[in-house]
């Protein structure tokens, strides 16, 4: 058991002790409280409560996993203005995977302990409803123990709208394929002044929300995602936040929130703002943490937060430090400073050199092994 | 119930002794510390303001005799890559460092086998010729001890005649940990603990102001960063030499001893960085300055510093060459030092040596 009460005098002296008493009597935090908390001046009282959650719910544990990227096109029929991986078709770097292509990168992890593949990709405007299903059965052919966490909100929205199919039969249909579970990429914010300002051109805020539902709802699990480091403002990531965990009271099926730091190299809105500074990130996970009491898990992306941040926000309240991530190229393309991958030994000291205890996990956090 | 009382004790703004350190450190989360070295830093500085200053290092020469186990930078005398800076190419970079804005030097090098304090008091006499304007931090103690060997005279007669020369104050560099078991290890012929504290006390005594630092995740335990910070805060208690603290980590690429040390140990984490300044921010309460090091750990890194008790983001630094020897390349600029600091809710200011604060450059 942890004794707490050493910070309590620390943290109600900066003037967070009403939000403290809330967060040991596990109240609901409201948006009021969700702003204050990210316009305090003491980064590190905010990371202390988020910590005091964090070890309530996780103690030591940090969890990690052993995954691959494979963003199978980088053509899209969206513009979105914070994205520097869309290609449109016959330019010079646009790509597109095929089945076989999949298959083959998933062959060469056989025999290795590679749990995980992550496939998100464009919207390719002529690519039909099989070819999704397709690539999720070739990832399974290659690797046939591998966990297939595929497609975004927007992706599966694509899928339903252009497989002339009903709800309950293209997930019946991505069952079957392999498919195991949905990231939570593609919400950016949950705002529509947000939505209109940088990325109109794909589903809004509400047919994010539904399509999770759905999603939630045909039984799979998915995380969500925050992109904070644009245009959005503070009250805007807190509306972002009170609507997923409105739906999580609804669905329960979030497993993880990941803040996902924006990087604006080679955006179109690189000229408005720069890289994250590390008090947004740790401010980030902490606020996430804290006003998402019905989440279990928070996620330290480090391809976008780099490696050093990932590991000092164990301490503010994430408790995941995502994987190995074989080959990411969406964030590289934005310019990220992160490594295309971490070795699975150096993710595990990241984690032990902080002062916790690493734990191998499968996608839906449940099988669990000690490092 | 120990963790609390000590607690208590910082926010009470009482000492903490030796043991109480020991303890805090080892049981106090991240966090924790944080808070109370931000407590600590708002004692000391309640204007909201986070400083800077633009200076350069000059590394004269990097030939050395020392051979210190931890350096990529030296060469020994002879080798093929050692170097003597001409007076051209030392002009040349002062005349950047104008151009910049920069108001300071950090001159230090090698322990060169040759060269005497007549040939640095003729440096600085030459700089203050060309730039009466230029503050020159100059020669750590390690250093001025070298040149009273060489000189053969006392240190204190070093530091006299460099002061005519021109030095204006001493960097704390080459403290490394100031405990002589660890210095055994790896810096065995240069200036031991007491020599290097000694130069700071006899240049408090000729009226010169000095830094410290710490150079830590090497070969040191624990107890042993504890005791530089108490030899550090008891100097301080005796004289009030120092103006700032500025701790960082061990950067092992490319030394000498990283080959066998690397096949036993890793290279300092971010997280113990930062739970190591907050502490010394907590430790040493008698400084009034902390110092974030972008240049170690990356500007994200030394931002989130600021949160923890630090209120100086160092050097805007227009070249380094010691630390880049070891593989450490972070980069930065005065725009990002000025956005990181302000992003964190600080009023960024220039200062000089003293941590006086310089007039804001009109935009």
């Amino acid at each position: 058991m942890i004794d707490f009460s050493p910070d309590d005098r620390l943290i109600d002296a900066v003037g967070l002790g009403e939000i403290r008493r809330k967060v040991d009597a596990g109240e609901r935090l409201s948006f009021d409280d969700g702003v204050k908390l990210y316009e305090h001046p003491s980064l590190s009282a905010v990371g202390a409560l988020a910590h005091r959650v964090r070890l309530a719910k996780h103690g030591r544990t940090t969890f990690f996993n052993i995954n691959l990227h494979i963003d199978y096109t980088n053509i899209c029929m969206y513009s979105c203005r914070f994205c520097a991986f869309a290609a449109k078709p016959g330019e010079e770097r646009a790509y597109l995977m095929t089945p076989d292509d999949i298959e083959a990168r998933l062959k060469g992890f056989r025999g290795t302990d590679l749990g995980e593949v992550h496939m998100v990709a464009g919207i390719h405007p002529d690519m039909g409803y099989d070819y999704y299903l397709d690539i999720v059965r070739a990832a399974k052919r290659g690797k046939p123990d591998v966990h297939v966490k595929a497609f975004t909100m927007v992706e599966i929205d694509h899928m339903l709208k252009i497989s002339g199919k009903s709800e309950v039969e293209v997930f019946a249909d991505l069952r079957e394929a392999g498919l195991g579970s949905c990231p939570g990429g593609g919400a950016e914010v949950l705002s529509d002044r947000v939505w209109r300002a940088v990325f109109m051109d794909k589903i809004g805020p509400n047919d994010w929300l539904a399509t999770a539902r759905k999603v939630q709802q045909n039984g799979f699990k998915m995380n969500a995602t925050l992109l904070y480091g644009h245009v959005e403002k503070v009250p805007e990531r807190v509306e972002h936040l009170v609507k997923l965990r409105e739906l999580q009271d609804e669905t329960g099926n979030f497993m993880t929130f990941i803040p996902l730091a924006f990087w604006p190299y080679n955006t179109r809105l690189q000229k408005y703002g720069d890289v994250t500074t590390g008090w947004n990130d740790m401010r980030n996970i902490a606020v996430g943490r804290l006003m998402l009491d019905n989440f279990q898990n928070v996620k330290a992306y480090w391809v976008m937060m780099t490696p050093r941040l990932a590991q000092t926000a164990q301490s503010f309240g994430a408790n995941d430090l995502d994987g190995t991530v074989t080959e990411e190229r969406i964030t590289h393309d934005a310019g990220t400073t992160a490594p295309m991958l971490l070795p699975r030994d150096e993710l595990v000291h990241l984690i032990e050199s902080a002062g916790f205890e690493p734990v191998l996990r499968d996608t839906t956090y449940e099988t669990l092994q000690p490092a | 119930m120990s963790l609390e009382r000590t607690i208590n004790k910082v926010l009470d703004g009482e000492r903490l002794t030796f043991d109480e350190g020991l303890t805090l450190y080892q049981e106090a989360e991240l966090t924790t510390l944080g808070m109370l070295g931000d407590a600590v830093r708002r004692r000391f500085h309640d204007d909201g303001v986070v400083t800077y200053i633009i200076d350069r290092n000059v590394n004269p020469t990097n030939v050395c005799i020392t051979d210190c186990t931890f350096c990529a930078f030296y060469r020994r005398p002879g080798d093929s890559e050692a170097y003597v800076l001409p007076r051209e190419v030392i002009y040349k970079k002062i005349d950047e460092l104008r151009d910049a804005g920069g108001v300071q030097v950090l001159l230090q090098g090698g322990h060169h086998h040759e060269l005497k304090t007549a040939w640095f008091a003729e440096l600085f006499r030459d700089l203050k010729e060309h730039y009466p304007w230029l503050w020159i931090h100059g020669m750590s103690p390690p250093e001025i001890v070298h040149l009273s060997h060489i000189d053969k005279q006392p240190v204190k007669w070093v530091i006299q005649e460099l002061m005519d020369a021109g030095l204006d104050s001493i960097p704390g560099g080459g403290a490394e940990i100031l405990v002589d078991r660890v210095r055994d290890v790896i810096a065995r012929k240069k200036a031991t603990t007491d020599e290097w504290l000694d130069v700071m006390r006899d240049a408090c005594e000729l009226g010169l102001r000095t830094t410290a630092t710490m150079m830590f995740g090497h070969v040191e335990t624990l107890p042993e960063r504890i005791e530089h910070l108490e030899r550090l805060r008891q100097l301080q208690d005796e004289c009030g030499v120092f103006t700032a603290f500025i701790p960082w980590t061990f950067q092992p690429d490319h030394t000498p001893m990283a080959d066998e040390w690397l096949q036993t140990n890793k290279k300092a984490t971010s997280h113990e960085y930062l739970r190591m300044l907050a502490f010394s921010r907590i430790y040493l309460d008698n400084f009034e300055n902390v110092q974030s090091s972008w240049v170690t750990q990356g500007v994200k890194v030394c931002q989130v510093g600021v949160g923890i008790g630090a209120n100086d983001f160092g050097s805007a630094m227009l070249e380094e060459n010691v630390v880049s020897s070891a593989g450490c390349d972070n980069m930065t600029s005065i725009d990002q030092i000025e956005r990181h600091i302000v992003d964190a809710g600080f009023t960024p200011r220039r200062r000089n040596m003293l941590y006086e604060l310089l007039e804001p450059v009109p935009a």
